[in-house]
Order: structure tokens, then sequence, then C-alpha cells
């Protein structure tokens, strides 16, 4: 054990000053006006463009820190910078929609930026003691959030089930981290891979692998962990939703692959076919059932589960060292693209809803393109983005990744990834539908940060996708640190 | 920036400046907002035309070369690529033809949202033009899909009752083939490092079980828009529910990508799995060839009867392909144009009709000959035309493909041309049905009820392009033929 050092906190310079940051608020926010709460917002967006302006300083740069218990790597650096971009865009799109609620009170961003800092800590986590300690952290403000809109009962059950489920797989986590613990002698990711390596994977140690990947299977809402998913999506407020499908997933994804990939390569064997079997599963429920769904919110639930399956499809072939880097690079490619997406849709669903849950069937999407053409338009960039349809991102993302899987040597994943997108063609092409093809009346709130959010993430989706370079660029950089 | 000042991409983009324009445009400026279209597919068309004074016709290679990288990291060799040659050169030119037509022939049939069609018509202009003139797959990919957004929202913004089903189906059903295809393509952008098609061509060496299946893929993309029998369910449904200009750019243009792409990627790219798959293509197209005449026949809606034609009709172009002899394949992309242009014109003549009458059933309409004469006189030229009277279009094509086909190697057996000759006379035999109860006879019920004027100038002007190729391809198709001829023979070296 030695002493932290400048480069420790270096390594957790963002997160320490996001985390400075979330407590001042908290106490700032006493001090505010109740119906000034605009500024504990304005606040919470400046912690964030300052923490994010650092995490783009830390490019290309690398280490450990705190005795290996964090990591700082290219990796880290990526998720990190689209999970603080998602707490902005979350911010925006929240600003106007709790005022509109009723639901405007200072603690809402504070929880966001606690989130926040719980997930970027996850992405670093590279003892499996903080990869707990992130959780919980990212987690708890979550559970609160989702029951923010209390005494709204579907609110509450919400936060309830979230926090029921949430438990539960925090519970498969400290398991299996106590197996793995038991089976090694060290919770330290590296220390698990050199205490692995050195005789045949023990049951002790596979065991507690697979709770782990049960507890992120909770998390990133893989089938058939995902029950929870579409009742708290749901009942969540919306604002809530739309940033816990980004960054909950984003933190989720990031610490299943590095822990997978730096602790359990030994197990690649067994653990490519349970995820291959995941990654594929996930798709196909996600999608099938939300052909079925009439309500928007729990249509982008199944969705949102539908695009984790083609995530974790990158995730598949984690253990072979010459394929990981191009499929890490291709799922980062992926989530960035799906992020990007899913805010611009559900600050469409944000602009169409009313009070008490109304507005949000997806036939009270009819006739919104003839009365608001350029947010017909934009909804319409979203799905043919999340179908994977040209001229968007989503189209380049999933080509990249049916790429890296089909290179990585899983053809038949790609298949059931196209097949599968296929599907979801007919329940995405559902709201077009009704926005273009059907009569009907639908009113709309404008707010200027929302209006600003779904522009802005719809022109990013269709222009990036004719100028990817950089995004490859900085994806094939995200690469992981392995000690 | 330079990129931006080649012949190509100023034909393939120029539409976009008319979008542009458009959108700036108050949408109640009905009129004004149709004349921008209209300049617009005009110029592209003039654009098209200085393409065909740069082009070589004896030259069999890629012409006007457009080739810049485009997305070169991680791996990926993708090409922003535009080359157009002997194989391609007249399916641009039919599109940009077709494009101001069809433009023109909604004049007064589209009241509604003038604006929006206008938007999605150009962009889909763009999309197609950039299909045929794509020589990166990527690229090609791209544009490929693209087409479906507005063919997609023309059909179910536009069409008839049905018209939802209808969209979505023709989006699903096309999409279900252009997902293999995907495959296929990464699998083959893993194989040679590069996007670049004529590269992957030169490259060559592809295992013989693996050609079969990328072979598989991407004529699953490829025969669904054909479309090819028994995947040609779809079209019905999107014929009949589009408006008149959808109808004739998707008959016209949209069927021909899937012909276009057998022989631009298929053929050269996968020459063991071809000739394995000649004969079974053969079967396919002789069976569609009988069974869309049949179909046809048995039809109670015009505009059905048409569709369903088309099925016959790419089955001889199909059948002509896959030859794989310089007749067979000339034949076949002659035949491509003049499916375009006298299905087009069908398509044309009956939505005029249908704007006076608000009706398609066969057996309401009779004795319009003697209202009038001049759409009787028209339509008799462009029936004849589709079902391959000599002295028109129709004929040459047909002929030159039968002919291939009768000694094609390939295909290995006589019969199947033999077969499809049969397609030939049963086409006069639905055709002039259908000319005989609308026009021939005693007044329907149709005719008596409306007062039924007969063609104005802008009709004749729209659909008069089209009648006077009808005639010089069929009495002097040569110069055609000398277009296509160099890149055939190039095509077919390994065969």
């Amino acid at each position: 054990m030695t002493q932290p050092e400048f480069k420790d906190f270096y390594i957790l310079l963002p997160l320490i000053i996001l985390t400075a940051w979330a407590c001042v608020l908290l106490l700032a926010d006493l001090f505010i006006p109740k119906d000034r709460k605009g500024i504990t917002a304005f606040l919470a967006v400046l912690g964030l463009a300052v923490t994010l302006g650092f995490v783009v300083t830390q490019i290309g740069q690398s280490g450990a820190g705190f005795n290996g218990m964090v990591t700082l790597d290219g990796f880290s650096t990526f998720t990190s910078a689209l999970i603080l971009i998602s707490g902005l865009l979350g911010i925006a799109l929240a600003y106007g929609y709790i005022k509109r609620m009723g639901l405007e009170r200072g603690e809402y961003y504070t929880l966001m930026l606690f989130s926040i800092t719980g997930m970027m800590l996850m992405t670093q986590a590279s003892d499996l003691i903080i990869v707990f300690l992130a959780l919980e952290l990212l987690s708890i403000p979550l559970y609160v959030l989702a029951a923010f809109a209390r005494p709204n009962l579907q609110s509450e059950e919400a936060g309830l089930k979230y926090f029921l489920l949430g438990a539960f797989s925090t519970g498969f986590i400290v398991y299996g981290t106590a197996l793995v613990f038991g089976a090694t002698g060290t919770t330290s990711l590296s220390g698990i891979f050199t205490a692995a390596s050195h005789n045949a994977p023990t049951l002790l140690l596979t065991i507690g692998a697979a709770l782990l990947l049960v507890g992120f299977g909770f998390k990133i809402a893989a089938a058939p962990f995902h029950m929870w998913t579409p009742d708290v999506y749901q009942g969540s407020p919306s604002a809530v939703t739309a940033f816990m499908s980004s960054g909950a997933k984003i933190a989720g994804f990031a610490a299943l692959l590095r822990v997978f990939a730096t602790a359990f390569p030994i197990l690649s064997v067994d653990i490519t076919n349970v995820l291959w079997v995941l990654a594929a599963l996930t798709m196909i429920v996600g999608n099938f059932t939300a052909i079925s769904q009439t309500n928007i919110k729990r249509m982008l639930a199944y969705s949102s589960i539908a695009h984790a399956g083609y995530i974790l499809m990158a995730f598949v072939p984690y253990g072979n060292k010459d394929v990981v880097a191009t499929s890490v690079a291709a799922g980062l490619f992926y989530l960035f693209a799906y992020v990007l997406t899913n805010f611009g849709a559900w600050g469409v669903v944000i602009a169409l809803e009313k009070s008490e849950g109304k507005g949000l069937e997806i036939s009270d999407y009819a006739g919104l393109a003839k009365k608001y053409p350029a947010l017909a338009a934009a909804m319409t960039v979203f799905m043919l983005s999340f179908i994977g349809f040209p001229p968007t991102l989503g189209m380049v993302g999933k080509f990249y990744l049916f790429r890296a899987i089909i290179a990585g040597g899983f053809p038949g994943l790609a298949v059931i990834g196209v097949l599968t997108s296929l599907v979801s063609a007919y329940y995405y092409l559902r709201v077009v539908v009704n926005m273009y093809m059907r009569e009907g009346d639908p009113t709309i709130e404008r707010e200027p940060w929302l209006d600003f959010t779904t522009a802005f993430t719809a022109i990013v989706t269709v222009s990036l996708s004719f100028v990817p370079q950089w995004l490859f660029l900085l994806a094939s950089t995200a690469v992981l640190r392995l000690f | 920036m330079e990129f931006l000042l080649q012949p190509l991409t100023l034909l393939t983009f120029f539409p976009l400046v008319g979008v542009l324009v458009i959108l700036f445009m108050n949408s109640e400026a009905k009129n004004a907002i149709r004349w921008v279209a209209m300049g617009t597919t005009l110029i592209t068309f003039g654009l098209s035309l200085w393409v065909l004074t740069l082009f070589t016709a004896s030259n069999p290679n890629l012409q006007l070369e457009a080739k810049y990288s485009w997305i070169n990291v991680a791996g990926w060799n993708i090409y922003y690529y535009l080359a157009v040659d002997g194989l391609s050169i007249l399916l641009v030119l039919l599109t940009t033809l077709l494009t101001p037509i069809s433009v023109l022939s909604t004049w007064t049939a589209i009241e509604d949202r003038v604006k929006d069609f206008m938007i999605f018509f150009l962009l889909l202009e763009v999309g197609m033009l950039g299909v045929f003139l794509a020589q990166d797959l990527f690229l090609f990919y791209i544009f490929w899909e693209f087409t479906l957004v507005p063919m997609y929202f023309l059909i179910g913004l536009w069409g008839g009752p049905r018209r939802i089903y209808a969209a979505v189906k023709f989006f699903l059903y096309t999409m279900a083939g252009s997902i293999l295809m995907l495959l296929a393509i990464i699998w083959l952008g893993n194989y040679g490092n590069t996007f670049s098609l004529p590269e992957l061509i030169a490259k060559g060496g592809i295992p013989a079980n693996v050609q079969m299946w990328l072979f598989i893929a991407f004529a699953a993309a490829f025969a669904i828009k054909v479309p090819m029998w028994p995947l040609h369910s779809w079209l019905p449904d999107a014929h009949v529910e589009a408006p008149t200009a959808g109808s004739v750019i998707l008959a016209g243009v949209l069927l021909k990508m899937g012909t276009y792409g057998f022989l631009r990627f298929n053929i050269p790219l996968f020459p063991t799995a071809t000739v394995q798959a000649a004969p079974w293509i053969a079967l396919l197209a002789t069976i569609g060839i009988i069974y869309g005449a049949a179909v046809s026949y048995a039809q109670a809606d015009v505009k059905k009867l048409v569709a369903y034609s088309s099925v016959s009709h790419l089955g001889f172009v199909m059948l002509g392909l896959f030859a794989l002899n310089a007749q067979g394949v000339s034949g076949a992309i002659l035949q491509m144009i003049n499916h375009g242009l006298s299905t087009g014109a069908l398509f044309l003549l009956i939505g005029m009709v249908y704007e006076q009458t608000h009706t398609r059933e066969l057996k309401v309409y009779g004795g319009l000959w003697k209202i009038m004469p001049v759409f009787g006189a028209i339509m008799l030229i462009s029936a004849l035309s589709s079902m391959g009277l000599p002295g028109l279009n129709g004929f040459v094509g047909e002929f030159t493909i039968l002919l291939g086909a009768f000694g094609s190697k390939a295909i290995g057996s006589p019969w199947y041309a033999g077969i499809s000759a049969i397609g030939v006379i049963m086409a006069a035999v639905y055709i002039l049905y259908m000319f005989q109860k609308m026009f021939l006879g005693p007044a329907g019920e149709i005719t008596k009820e409306h007062e039924l004027k007969d063609l104005n100038w802008r009709e004749i002007l729209t659909i008069a392009p089209l009648l006077v190729l009808m005639f010089w391809i069929g009495f002097y198709p040569a110069p055609f033929f000398n277009l296509i001829a160099p890149a055939v023979g190039k095509l077919l070296i390994g065969y």
C-alpha cells in the first residue's frame, strides 16, 4: 500500500470536481428561492460542462491510481464523456418538463449529478469493491428520481419496483464478488486475472462471474433480466427515463466490459457463449414485444432493451484479443448513436406529453406532421436511426457493429441482428404512419431547451452520418488499458 | 470540395437544390412549387444529356469517375465513388426523363401537400441516380436504402384507400431483402479490405461455396425489388395504392434497380455462383413470365393489370440477363428501358382517365374511343409497345432476349425461351383484352355518367417524349445498342 500521490488524484480529477460540485450545489440550492430553481439547473449544467472539459483534456492519457482501484484509459474517457453529454441533454429535457409537471425541486439536478458521478466512477472502476460502490452511487439517486413524481401512483410504483429489483441485482453482484474473492483471494480485477490464470478455473470462480453477469444484465436491461424496464420506464417522469435509459446503460456496459475483459478472459470460452445467447435473446425479446405496445413510453422501453442487445453483440468476443478492440469500438460507436437518438426521441415524447400521463399513446401522434412538420421530421429521423436506415448515424452504427461481429466470427448473431432490425422497422414505422398518414389534432409544448435538444440531436444524427470519421477515430482509440 | 464539381456529382445531387428552394417556399404557392420542381428535374435531365455528351460509347470501362476517399479509418476503405458505363448510362437517362414527366403528370392530380410531395419526389430522384452511379458498395447501400424512404411517403401519403398497408408492406418487403445484402456487403468489405466495386471485382477469388451464399444474399435484395416470382406480392399493392407519378417511377425506375443490381453486382462479383444459378433464375423468370401474364388477364382493375404485367415483363429481363451472352444481356438492358417507357406511359394514361372518373374498374368502362380519340390512339400505341409489336420498342427488346436465351449455354436448355415466348402471346391477350374493354364496344356506365374530356395539351406533352422514344427504339435501335454493347462485352469476358 502506498500513499496516494498527485497522479492518483489526477486520474480521478473530473470525478472529484463533479462530486465536489454536486455537494456544493446541494447546499447552494437551499439558498435559491423556490421560484428560481432555474439557477440550480444552470449551475448543474456549468458543473457538467467544466467536468466534460477536464475529461476532454484527458484524451489519450492512461494510468492506474489508488493501488489499481481505478483506471484511466481511452475507454473510460470515451464513456465518461458520453455520460456527461447524457447528463447535459438530460437536464435540457428536464428543465421545462419538471416545471410544467409541477415537479420542480432543486434536488432533481443534484440527484442527477450524484448519479452521474456514480456512472463515471463505474467506467473507471477496476476493483470489484469500487464497482459495487459506483453501482450504488449511480442507482440510489435514480431510484429517487424514478419516484420523483410522487404522489403519482405510477411514479411511486416505478421507484419502488426499480429499487427492489435494483437491490436484488446488487445482491447478485455482491454475492458474485464474494465468490470470486473466495476463489482468488482478491477483488482487484488484475489480481483476479493473475490468480485465475495459474490454474484451471474453479467452479467457484465461474459461478461468481456468472452472478456478476446477472447483476450487470439487470443494469443494462438485457433479457431475461429486463422485466423491470417497461414498468419503470413508463412510470418514471419522461425526463428521468430519457436519462436513465442512456446514462445507466452506458455505465452498465462500461463495467461489464471492464470487469470481464480484465478479470475473466480465462472464462471466455464459456462466457462468450452465454453473452451470445443473451444478446440474441435480448434483441428478439425486445423487438418482438415492442410490436404490441400502444404506449410510446413502453415502446421506447422495449426498444431500449432491443438496443442493449445490439450493443451486447459487440462484447461477445471479449476474450479474443485480435478482435476485441474493433468490436468494442463498434459497440461504443453504436452506444453513441443510440444515446443521441434516444434523447431525441424522448424529447419528442416530452413535447407531446400532457399532465396525468395523457398524450403518451402512439395514436396521439396522429396528424403531427401536418401541424408541426419540423417535429415530425425530427421524430422520423430518430425512428429511422433506431431502425438503422440511411441517412442517419444509427445506420452507420449498425454497419460498423455488424462488420465487427462478422469479423469476430459470429455471422449467426449478425443474421439475428439484421432480422430483428427488420422486425423493429415495423413498430418504429407505426409512429411515422401515425404522424404522417393519419388525421389528428395533437398539441405540443414548446420550450426553448426542449426544442433545442430535439433539433440538435436530429441534426447531429443526420450530419454525423456523412462525416463519421472523427467519431470512428475517437471510438477506436477508446481501448481498454489491460494493466 | 473538388468532388462537388464532378459531372456525376452535379447530376446526382442537383435535385437537392430544388429541395432547398422548395423548403423555403410558402406551401400555399402550389403552382410556384410545381414550377420549381419541374425546372429542377428538367435541369437534371439536361445535366444527364451533358453527361451523355461526355460519355464515350466505344469505351467499355467506367467513365467520368469521381473517386474520393470518404471514410478511411479503423480499417475502413470507403470511397465516395460515382462512375457511369454502358450498363448504367441508359438507366440514368431513363430516370432523369421519367422524373420531369411524372412531375408534369401531377400538375392537377396532386392538390394536397404539394410542397411535401415535390420534396419527396426530388429526394427520390437523388436516391435513384445514386443507385445507378455508385461504385462503392457502402455508398450504393446508402442510396439503395434511401430510395425507400421517399417512396414510402409517396405511397403512404398520396395513395389510395389502402395506402398505409401498401406503404408498410413495400418498406418491410424491400428491407427484408436489403438487410441480407448488407451482411454480404460487410463480408465483402472484410474480405477485400475495400468497398470499392471495381477493386473487389479485380481481386476476385472468392471461394465457390461462399460465392453461392453471397450471391443469394445479394439476389434476395434484388429479386424482391425486380420483383421475381414468388417474391412479387408487394408489387400489386404498392402499384395500385401509389399515386400515378409514384407508379410511374416505381415501375419505370425502381424495379430496374433490382435487375440493374444483378447486372452490376451478382454477375461480375460471383462468376461461379452466377453460372450455377443461371438455370434456376431462368426457371423462376419463366414462371414469372407466364404467371404474371395469366394473373394480369384475370384482373378487374386496370392498374393491377398493368402491375402484374410488370412481373411478366421483368421476367424477360431476368431471362436475358442470365442467358449470359451478348444478345441476352444487351436485350435485357434495352428491355429495362422499354419497360420503363411503355409501362410508364400506361400508368400515366390510366392516371389521366382516373383523374376524371375516379375508378379503375375495367367493367364500367367501354366505348372510350369515340369520346376520347386522342387518348385512345396514344393508349393503343403504348399498349402495342408493351405487348411487343414489331416496329415498336418492346419487340426489339423481347426478340433479342429470346434470341439470346435460345442459344444460351448458361441456361442450358432452349425450353425456357420456348415457354417464355408463349408469354409474348399471352401479353397480346391481356393487353388487347384491356384495350377492348375500355375503348371498344358500347359505352360503359362510367362513360355515360361523366362528361369525359379528351387529353389536354399538358397531358399530350407529358406522354409525347415516351411515344417518340417508343418509335425510335422500334425502328432504329442501333444507337442504343451501341451505348450498351462495349460494356456488355467487357462484363461477359469471364463467361
